[in-house]
This record gives structure tokens, sequence and C-alpha cells, in this order.
């Protein structure tokens, strides 16, 4: 609101500055004739004080006097060359173009150019105002700030490092995981942190300080997806597609199946040529093998899993109306039909307003005999 | 403070100026008084909205505003305040917003003070000094904007480049541009008295002033600049004669001539043609040199950066400006009437010999700087023309003019006696032998021209005070008379003499630096010694030193002259942390005019440092008789004679009566 103000107030000025002369009627121009008289009448009165001064001599005094005579009589004797004018169309046009012309032309020229929407960001306020979210450079900067001071928190190169990444300061996040780990000890995340800065300084190349990296990692947790995965393509870029495969394999088959790695997985399987595991819907391949061959108990337990998996993502996000209709017919198949009405129950709650699903619902319970 | 207040405000100006570039000239096309009082209103709007512009975008530095483009590249938080400040300007796209700055600031002052000159040249030359405006911040605006802003903003700057880091950038870019865009004056000033097509004889005596502050801003300006690569480069070289010094060389060889010829031109009446051409020449050698320095053709440590479309830009806007000028100067100048008449030996003939000389000056640097750019561009063949070249036409041009320089002055106008002024000058002469015999007796090993360049400097600076002492008929007259004569005798005559004493006494280091100065590069351990010019220098101790935002490696040098001890030099590397640049910061000792210059250079793997050592006897004197010049300059433009005599326009009384009405 302020930079409008005073735009306005600076558009206003310069508006003034082209209309204030225009406000005398007084339209009379100076002879030009005139004026050089007037510098001829100037330097004969010079000559004198010369003069009188002893500066020249009295015949030389006698010589420019006598020049400057003959220029007088010479401009004298010019034509005038201006015409005093009065135009009040002159006076018009301008007051127009200062007006209507000059505002609209610069501020399209602003608006064209400029970033009225930004403020004004001095570091000296940004450093002492209170944490913005968004102000990351400023967060970085403070953290820096107190690691000068305490070069042994470990801590605040953990929390650095990732951000260093995310902004592209590739060589800060190594050195900042390289201090974490030395400061804090090896852990899987801050290895793989670690080998994830590595991979980009290198672009993209598993070099061996990286694969070291996410060995370290894999050494402290064997399941971390990560170094898992990162191995995967060390192995890749070794020239190895098929110890890739098993790796990624493994991998794909011992995580979730709705594990947000697993698209990756299948590219870079489908990359090796490696049988990509069956879409994420659902129980993936090696899931459904591994259930073959469990004894009923265990079996069972990985069924009650995988449909508590299915409640807990409808809790957090209910609207998927065949979700629910899955999740009814999961208890009931189970046999645990206090949960399938309550599931039901969800339901409804959660599609009040919608006819076609409470239909639906209604039906599901009635084969399921659950009541209504 | 917003930067986009600052940002509009260019914008703003932009219109103001090219509204400055119409709505006058109409009004003096068409006669209108109205129209033309715009002019002055107009160019003191379009000087407040770039202050303004200026002044937002210096806020920004000093409070390290990071959304700023500009600021994140040239500016680091840690910078000392004043380099902070420095910094607004140590930057293509800054220093062009101090170029306009300047530019408009002049023609705000020719809008307050030529309320006496005549209406329609008063009109047009705000209209042609309101194009010049118009086309510059158009260049800003589009190619070299230095508000445009960052999102997210950094936290942190990229530092100006490390040798901008000094208190030269605080004294030379700023000097430099009042020099150069001193001279738009009285390009305007031309080329109003070309749209015209008449030359108001006030032209002169307006142009003179103009271009008089013009020259002395130029002048201390290229001396500052030499001053500062000196110390600041290591090398201990005062002029290179690189393309970039070339480019400031030129408008001052053209300028000098022009500040001469508009004497003649206000005395006599003559040299018209000549001084509206030279008017135009410096501007466009100005324009030229900002070409060169700005385009990126060039890379020095002036090309900030290298952007074509920038060089494109400043290509057109020069193509208009001095096309433009010398197009409208063929058409016109047959129209200017052609004044007086003098004979060839007579002050007039001495200024024409140094005009001629001085634009030949101007016209050998112009083509040993331009012809190998354009032998590049034409077959991409790479020479290099350098010092020789330079040193031989330059110095074979000026060695005349230098000679000549004394006789000036002692010639009358219109008609003067040669060997009159000759037979006065003997005294000089005799001194000027003197000293080249001395010379020769102290340095007998130097070159054999040394004591004659001696000799000419002697003669110009004993001649300079021969004119002030005949001026004053010192010796003829009784000495009060002399004094009475001394004292009434013009400020310009006593800033003439100044300033070409100024030019013998510049003259007069240059021939000592040149031809006995001594110089030692040796590999130094810690308590080894050396000697250089008769001084005998120990590395003391080599210590680090921490800055604000660098770090100094400092080597301490005892000084001793013949077993006397001197005390220490202290020469450094300098690394700034922010672009790991080094810089040198060399050990000067000033004895007298001369000086001990001691630079530090690479670290030797056997553990010794690089050290380049210099004894430049009175080397300090071409500087001085710099600043001299300049202030001979200062003195003429503050002559009485150019305010107490300019016109006064009759001024009607019912002109103040609305005045009177407003404030009752």
């Amino acid at each position: 609101m302020l930079l409008w103000t005073a735009i306005s107030l600076m558009t206003g000025a310069a508006i003034l500055a082209v209309l204030w002369p225009l406000r005398s009627r007084d339209a009379e121009v100076g002879s030009a004739v005139e004026a050089d008289i007037a510098v001829y009448r100037d330097q004969l009165a010079e000559i004198e004080r010369d003069r009188a001064n002893g500066l020249i001599g009295e015949a030389e005094g006698e010589a420019a006097r006598a020049e400057l005579g003959r220029r007088i009589l010479r401009v004298a004797g010019e034509a005038e060359l201006l015409r005093p004018q009065r135009s009040d169309f002159h006076r018009r046009t301008v007051a127009v173009i200062a007006l209507v012309l000059l505002p609209v032309a610069a501020g399209a020229t602003y608006l064209a150019l400029g970033s009225p929407q930004l403020g004004g960001q001095p570091l000296a306020a940004r450093l002492e105002g209170a944490p913005q979210q968004n102000d990351v450079a400023i967060l970085i900067r403070k953290v820096e700030t107190h690691l000068e001071a305490n070069p042994q928190d470990g801590r605040g190169y953990e929390v650095v490092a990732p951000i260093y990444m995310r902004i592209g300061r590739v060589d800060d996040a190594v050195r900042a995981w390289g201090n974490a780990i030395r400061l804090l000890g090896s852990s899987p995340q801050r290895q793989t942190g670690l080998g994830e800065a590595l991979l980009s300084q290198s672009g993209g190349v598993v070099t061996a300080d990286a694969k070291a990296a996410f060995q370290q990692a894999l050494a402290d947790d064997p399941s971390d997806p990560k170094a898992r995965y990162y191995l995967g393509l060390a192995a890749e870029q070794d020239g190895k597609p098929q110890e890739a495969a098993v790796i990624w394999t493994r991998l794909a088959a011992e995580s979730p199946a709705d594990a947000p790695w697993q698209p990756l997985l299948r590219t870079a399987l489908a990359r090796v040529g490696a049988e990509p595991p069956p879409p994420a819907s659902g129980p993936s391949a090696a899931d459904v093998a591994a259930a073959q061959a469990m004894s009923p108990e265990q079996r069972a337990t990985m069924v009650r899993g995988m449909v508590e998996g299915l409640e807990q993502r409808l809790a957090q996000d209910g609207n998927d109306i065949d979700g629910w209709l899955r999740l009814m017919r999961a208890w009931s198949v189970l046999g645990d039909t206090a949960k399938a009405k309550a599931a039901a129950g969800d339901a409804r709650a959660q599609f009040a307003k919608d006819d076609g699903a409470l239909g639906r619902i209604d039906a599901l319970s009635r084969e399921l005999g659950l009541g209504s | 403070m917003n930067p986009e207040i600052g940002h509009y405000a260019l914008v703003l100006a932009l219109g103001l100026a090219l509204l400055q570039t119409v709505i006058p000239i109409w009004g003096a096309k068409v006669g209108d008084a109205a129209l033309m009082r715009t002019g002055s209103s107009l160019a003191l709007a379009f000087c407040g909205f770039v202050m303004l512009a200026f002044a937002v975008l210096t806020v920004a530095y000093v409070q390290s505003d990071f959304s700023v483009q500009n600021v994140v590249e040239n500016s680091h938080s840690l910078k000392p305040l004043l380099y902070r400040i420095t910094g607004v300007w140590g930057n293509h796209e800054g220093s062009m917003l101090l170029w306009v700055l300047v530019l408009a600031i002049f023609g705000a002052m020719v809008a307050l003070f030529s309320g006496n000159l005549p209406a329609t040249l008063r009109a047009n030359v705000l209209g042609v000094q309101g194009s010049v405006g118009a086309a510059f911040l158009l260049f800003i605006l589009l190619t070299s904007n230095p508000f445009l802003r960052v999102v997210p903003a950094p936290a942190e700057g990229q530092d100006l480049n490390p040798i901008l880091q000094d208190i030269g950038l605080a004294i030379h870019p700023p000097l430099l541009y009042l020099g150069y865009v001193g001279f738009s004056v009285t390009f305007s000033f031309a080329v109003a008295a070309l749209i015209d097509g008449r030359i108001d004889a006030a032209w002169a005596r307006w142009v003179r002033p103009w271009a008089l502050a013009a020259w002395a801003f130029l002048t201390v300006g290229i001396a500052m600049g030499s001053y500062w690569a000196y110390y600041e480069l290591g090398w201990g070289g005062w002029w290179f004669w690189d393309p970039v010094e070339n480019a400031s060389l030129m408008p001052w060889f053209a300028g000098t001539a022009l500040i001469h010829s508009a004497v003649v031109m206000e005395k006599r009446d003559a040299l018209k043609v000549w001084t509206v051409l030279l008017a135009i020449l410096a501007f466009s050698l100005s324009l030229l040199g900002t070409f060169l320095v700005r385009s990126g053709v060039l890379t020095s440590v002036h090309a900030f950066a290298t952007d074509p479309t920038r060089g494109v830009f400043i290509l057109a806007i020069l193509i208009l400006f001095i096309g433009g000028s010398l197009a409208l100067f063929a058409l016109r100048a047959p129209l200017l009437r052609q004044g007086g008449i003098f004979a060839p030996i007579s002050r007039e003939g001495a200024l024409v010999l140094n005009n001629l000389l001085l634009t030949a000056s101007a016209a050998a640097v112009f083509i040993g700087t331009l012809y190998p750019l354009a032998l590049e561009a034409w077959d991409g063949s790479k020479i290099t023309v350098g010092a020789p070249y330079f040193n031989l036409t330059v110095g074979a041009l000026m060695l005349p003019v230098v000679f000549a320089m004394p006789f000036g002055p002692m010639l009358a106008w219109k008609r003067g006696d040669l060997a009159g002024a000759a037979q006065r000058l003997m005294t000089a002469f005799g001194l000027a032998i003197l000293a080249g015999a001395i010379g020769l007796y102290l340095h007998g090993g130097g070159p054999a021209l040394a004591p004659l360049g001696v000799g000419l400097s002697v003669f110009v600076i004993i001649g300079a005070i021969v004119d002030i002492a005949e001026r004053g008929a010192v010796g003829r007259v009784p000495l009060a008379t002399s004094w009475a004569r001394l004292r009434g005798l013009p400020r310009a005559s006593y800033g003439a003499a100044l300033a070409h004493a100024g030019v013998g006494i510049c003259l007069l280091g240059i021939v000592a630096e040149t031809s006995w100065n001594s110089e030692r590069i040796a590999g130094v351990k810690l308590g080894e010694s050396f000697e250089v010019g008769g001084y005998e220098l120990t590395l003391a101790r080599v210590e680090p030193r921490n800055g604000p935002n660098y770090r100094d490696l400092v080597g301490v040098f005892a000084v001793r002259h013949g077993g006397v001890d001197e005390g220490t030099i202290e020469s450094a590397k300098r690394l700034f942390t922010a672009r790991n640049m080094p810089t040198t910061e060399a050990g000067i000792r000033t004895m007298w005019f001369s000086q001990l210059y001691v630079s530090l250079g690479e670290e030797l793997p056997n553990g010794a440092i690089g050290v380049r050592a210099y004894w430049k006897p009175l080397v300090t004197l071409i500087w001085i008789g710099s600043v001299i010049m300049a202030f001979g300059g200062a003195l003429s433009l503050s002559d009485r004679r150019l305010r107490v005599g300019a016109p006064r326009p009759a001024k009607k009384p019912r002109v103040i009566e609305p005045k009177m009405a407003a404030a009752e």
C-alpha cells in the first residue's frame, strides 16, 4: 500500500513538473538579439575595467572597443529570427501528455519491468525478524552463524545438511553430513544423506566414497531401503545389471506394496531388463508367494495386517467408497462382524450426503448380513 | 526503503527525459515561451527522480538488501560501509546509473544557472540534454536494470571484485564521469546552436565554464585512475596505454583543445565552427569511451560484465548521437557566420596550433585503440598496438605543444610578436638549460633525451611564471604598481598559468620516472636484504593479518639508506575470502616527490617470497602536476568575469507582481 502511495505521489510530482511552467500566461520570449547586445555591452564594460586597472593599454582598449562596436552593429542589423507566439493548443496538448500519457506510459512500463509485490528486505531486518517459513536462506545463515561459533554442534550440521541439498548447495551438504557423522557418529540416515550428497556432487555417479557411505548405512541398518537402492545403482553403473536386479527385486519384495519407492524400483528394474513386480495395488507377487509358504496362522496375521493397513488409510482419508466396501467385506470374511459393522457405520457417516454411496453400502450390508 | 520506489523513479525519469527532449525543442521551434520554460522544470524533476533512484539503490547496498539482484552480485554484508556505498557504482548497472545521475545533475545545473541565456538556446540545450538522458535511461531499464529482484532472496552476496575494494573506487569513477558527462553540456550547446542555425554571443562564454569544469574533472579523474592502477596492480606502472585508459585520454585531448578554442571564440568571435565541432567531438569521444568500457568489447577490470545486447545498444546510442550531431553539423555549419580574422603569429594562431596538435594526438590514440579492434572484427586477426606506437606518435605531437606552450600567452591577440615573446622567455630558457645540465650531472646514466625532457619541463614551468610576471610588468614598473597589476589580473590568467605550470610539473615527473627509475625483482627469505635505488631493504618478518572480509599476508621490510635506519615498509598480498581472489597491496614510501615501491609476489618453492621493488624518482609529480592543471582550470572557472559579465534579462515589473500576490 505504501508503495502505491509513493508511486502516486511521485507521479503527481512529475505531472506538476510539466504543468507548472504552463500556468503563467506570459508568453513573451526574450529576443535573442537583445541578449547578444547585452553580452557585448558587458564585454565593453569589462574592457573599461581592464583599462582602468592598467591591464591593457589605451590603444589595445580602443581597438577592442572598435571591434565590439562593429559586432553590435552587425547583430542589430540581423532580422529578428523569432516571433513570440502564444497558443492554447500547445498548452492543452502538453497538459494532456502530462496528465494522461506520462502516468499511463510510466505505469505500464513499471508494471512490465518491476516487481511491485515485493517489499524491501534489508538483511538486518531479515536476521532479526521472526523466523519465517519461506526465508530458507536466512534460516541457513542463522544456523551457519551458530555453527561458526559452535563448530562442535553436530545437530546443527544434521539440520542444515538436507536443506543444503534441497537448495542445491551440494558441496556444503557433503561437508555438513561429514561433520554430522564425525560429531554424532554414524547412522543410516546420515550415511545415506552423505551418500546422496556425494552422488549429486558427482552428477549421479555412485563414486567409491558414496558407495562406502551407503555400505556403512547398510551395516548400521541392513533393511535401509535408500542404501539398498543406491547400492543397486552402484552395481548397475559397475556393469553388473544382474546384481542390480537381484538387489532391487529383493528390495521391492521386502518393501510394503505402497512404499513410495516402488515405482522407482519398477523403472530401475525395467531398465536392467528384469521382471518388474506386479503393480502396487493389492499384494505383490512376492507377498503372495510368501503367503503361500506361510502357516495358516501366519497367513491370517499377514492378511489381518493388510486389512488393518487399509483401515488406517481410510481413517486418514475416508473419501474412497470402494475402499470402504472392500474393508467391510474383508472384516466379514475374516469373521469379525463387529468390525465390519463399525466400518459400515463409519462409511455411512463419511458418505452421509451421497445417496448413491449410501445405497451401495446398504446393499453390501444386506449381502453380508450385517443388517442395515 | 523499498527498492521498487527507486525502480519506479527511474521509469518516471525516463518519461520526463522523453518529454524534456520533445517539449522545449518544440517550443523553441514554434516560439512558445511556456513550452520552452518546461525544459528547466523537467530537467530539475528528472534530476530529482534519478537522485531518488540512486539513493534507493545506495540504501539497498548499505542495508544489504539481497532481494535486489545487483546487490547480491556485487556486495557482501561484511564489507565495510564505505565499500558498500562505492559498490553501488563498482558494477556495470550501478555505474551506468551513476553516469545518468551525473548527467542529470549537469542538466539541473544548466536549468538553474541559465536564467540569463536566450530562451530558445536554453530550451534547445535542455532538449538535447534530455535526449541523452532518455537514451541512457532506456539502455539501463532494458539491458542493465539495477533494480531487478531475486526470489527467494539469498542471505549473502557474492562480494565486490576485490581490486575495486579500495578508496580509489570512491574517487576515480565519479570524477571521471563528471568529466565525461560534463562534455554532454557543451555537446548540447553545440547541437542547440546547430538546431537554431545561429550562435549567440553568449554561446562561447556559456560553453567555456562547462568545458572547463568537465575538463578539470576529467583531468583529476584520469590522474586518480592512474594513481589507483599504480598502487593497486602491483606493477608500479602508472600508464599502460590500455584501451580503457585511452578511452579517457581521447576526450581529454579534445576537451583540452575545446577550452582553448572557446577562448578564441569568446574573445575574438573566431573559430566558431571549429569550436562547435570540438564540442561535438569531445562528447562523442566520451560516448566512445563509454562504449569501449561498457560494451564488453574490451576485457579489463572496467568491463564488469559482458553481454552482447548491451554492446549493440550502446553502439546504437553512439551512432544516433555521434552520427546525428555530425550530420546536423554538416547540414548547418555552413550557415554559421565566420568571425574575426587574425595573423598566423598571434594568440589565436598559437591556439590554432595547439588545437591542431591536440586533435592530432586524439586521432593518434583513436587509431591505436580502435585499429586492433576493427582488424579483429574484420578478419579475426589479433594484433596489439602497444606503448611504443603511442609513445612515438603522442610524444612527437605533444613535444611541439609543450614547447609552444609558454609562447602562446606571450603573444598578443590578432597579431603578435614572436621575437619579443622569445626575448621575454630567455630567462625560462636559460633556467631550462641549467636544469637539463643538472639532470645530466645527477643521472649521467639515463637516456640521452632525459636532460632535454627535464629542460623542456622546466622551460614550461618557468615560462608560466614569466607569463604572470610579464602581465604584472614586474621589473619594468615600480613594485607597487606591479603588485596592483598582479592583483587586478583576472583569475583566468592565473588559472591558465597554473594549468600550464601543471603540465610542466607532470612532464617532469614523467621524464624522471621513465628515465631514471630502478627496478629490482628478487626472491627473498626472512632476514635477507636487497638494494634498490640506493636503499637497502631487509625482509624483517612475514605475518598474517585478518581484515573484515579478507586475509592479509604482510611482509615487513626494514629500510636503510646510507647506513641510516629509515623505518619500515609494509607490503601485503590480500586474499578476499568470498571470491577467493588475491590482490596486491603495495607498500609505498614517499620521500619528497619520489617513491620507494615494494610489492609482494608469489611464495617460491624454496621458502623465499617473490618481491618486486622500485625506486621511482619524482613519480608523484605526475599526479601532482595533473591536480595543479585541474586546479588551474577551477581557478579560471571561478573568474568573476564569467558571472558578473553575464547578461541580465530586462525583467518587467509585472513578472514579479503575481509572485508578490501569491506571497500575500
